[in-house]
């Protein structure tokens, strides 16, 4: 949204290298959300709604306390709510704050045509440019958590910016700064890291929660946000977090290989026709009836 | 000279006038041919926009990216119109036979423009044939497959192998159009001459017919003894 005062790190669909790449480094920021101490008070959906102006929509029931089945174009951070059965037959209720996990590898932008529609930002932060985006809808095919949403109206994409208006200020995000038990925690990569696998060790120690770890996908070059999970080996259960996600190698082959070996076809077809010319030139009808005069003239007549 | 001469819209193809002038393309022929060629060059020039940021700038040529964007699909569309009246047009004419396996075999010659040396050939010879089957077929995948990114967030994540081949076929059914209509252009325009006047004017020399597609030109002056 923002084009703040950010360097940027990377740029969708730009033919060349990012200008000013590597002239300012800053701290990688993160988002560290422990789900073991989230309550789904979702004070964090309606902070995010107020900071970046949309009004609440109306919620879909379906059965549970999750207002709504996925985030939409205007509604960028919900809590995903799982209700899961221990493996001792007891049942607890998982809940996920669900967003833009801001990948350091990310497939949105890896997908985007279009020159400047997302920017990667030298502290991490992966944001849409809506006035460069052209609606294609291909960041949709490139996120491995289906993140991007369109907007019909607009034809434009949208998604978590993790504040980047805020925190280009100096400032915590929206949710951080709403939520009333602590579990959400904003810094640097390093320090998030570092308090995420405390909280974990913590959890597996102290409350013989064996299981407990940080996801930080590598698959994705690791994320802007983590997550404390009770168990890091099923991220599926708490609401469909991919175990390993990964840019589709589809979108990579398209974005890479095949680009080349498309656009070296398309130059050897016309540098092919242009050799067969020259080589051969054109089908000339063969003059062995010149009594009819005007054939020869409508040969080649407009 | 013939010049001058008007043709009649309802003149079916291969009606042999005087001075040895033959219809090869009809009004309707024609005109879907040139909707068909406008409306997959705009595909062309959008989708090559969309392929690379090194052609980006072509759809600027068009609007911008977001115009390109929102008419790229409406043209493809227009253009699976043509390409369904084509198919009416000429679905008779483009059926593989027994000629056109004999001058596969020969094409050699045909690119060597040894002509002399090639099987007699029907209204179309086996090489416009594989270009029409090639687009027919390809514009069906480009359809599906377009429709599949037009719509991609109904396309649940949990099928989201679905939008990774709706990618993959779009590309790769383009880019085996995009060679096809390299040849095509080449073919119609530089190489055999008189094939692009006889698609914008419909007329070719009953000369040129013999030539390149003598066995039409047999079938269609067969009973008729004022030619030639």
């Amino acid at each position: 949204m923002s084009q703040a005062t950010l360097a940027v790190r990377r740029i969708s669909g730009h033919a060349g290298a990012a200008p000013g790449d590597d002239v300012e480094r800053d701290y990688q920021v993160c988002k560290l959300i422990d789900t073991t101490t989230c309550i789904g008070c979702k004070a964090c959906e309606v902070a995010c709604l107020e900071w970046n102006g949309y009004t609440f929509t109306d919620t879909v029931f379906d059965n549970s306390y999750q207002t709504m089945p996925e985030t939409t174009w205007n509604y960028w951070n919900l809590i995903k709510f799982n209700e899961h059965e221990r493996e001792d037959g007891s049942i607890t209720l998982l809940m996920r704050k669900d967003q833009c996990m801001h990948c350091a590898d990310p497939g949105c932008l890896a997908a985007c045509p279009a020159d400047g529609a997302i920017v990667q930002y030298t502290n991490g932060i992966v944001d849409f440019q809506q006035q460069n985006c052209i609606g294609c809808g291909y960041c949709v095919s490139g996120c491995p958590f289906d993140i991007p949403k369109f907007n019909p109206a607009t034809k434009k994409m949208f998604k978590c910016t993790l504040c980047v208006d805020r925190v280009s200020e100096g400032l915590e995000p929206a949710c951080i700064k709403s939520c009333p038990t602590g579990c959400l925690h904003f810094g640097s990569k390093e320090d998030m890291t570092f308090l995420a696998e405390t909280r974990a060790k913590q959890l597996r120690e102290n409350f013989g929660i064996e299981k407990a770890g940080v996801y930080d996908p590598a698959g994705v070059g690791g994320t802007g946000v983590i997550y404390v999970l009770h168990d890091v080996n099923n991220p599926e259960a708490y609401g469909g977090l991919p175990k390993d996600p990964h840019v589709p190698w589809v979108v990579r082959f398209w974005k890479g290989p095949a680009k080349w070996i498309g656009n070296l076809a398309m130059l050897g077809g016309i540098l092919g026709v242009t050799l067969h010319y020259l080589r051969f030139g054109p089908k000339q009808i063969p003059p062995d009836d010149l009594e009819n005069g005007p054939d020869q003239a409508a040969g080649g007549r407009l | 000279m013939t010049a001058s001469r008007v043709i009649s819209p309802r003149e079916p193809g291969g009606t042999i006038h005087r001075q040895g002038i033959i219809t090869r393309y009809t009004l309707s022929e024609r005109v879907n041919h040139w909707f068909g060629a406008l409306t997959y060059v705009y595909c062309l020039m959008t989708g090559l926009a969309f392929w690379s940021p090194y052609m980006f700038w072509l759809a600027a040529l068009v609007g911008g990216g977001p115009t390109a964007r929102s008419w790229h699909p409406w043209f493809g569309l227009a253009f699976t119109a043509s390409m369904v009246v084509m198919y009416i047009h000429w679905d008779r004419d483009m059926q593989i036979t027994a000629a056109d396996l004999r001058w596969k075999d020969a094409i050699q010659h045909y690119i060597r423009n040894e002509d002399e040396q090639l099987p007699p050939e029907g209204r179309f010879n086996y090489g416009q044939k594989l270009f029409f089957w090639l687009m027919l077929f390809g514009i069906i995948l480009l359809l599906i497959s377009g429709i599949g990114l037009w719509f991609v967030e109904s396309i649940p994540g949990s099928l989201r192998w679905l939008r990774y081949l709706a990618v993959a076929i779009h590309v790769a059914t383009a880019l085996a159009t995009i060679g096809a209509f390299i040849i095509h252009v080449y073919m119609g325009t530089a190489m055999v001459r008189g094939g692009f006047t006889s698609i914008i004017r419909g007329e070719v020399s009953a000369n040129w017919a013999k030539t390149h597609h003598r066995l039409w030109y047999e079938q269609i002056t067969k009973g008729t003894t004022s030619e030639k």
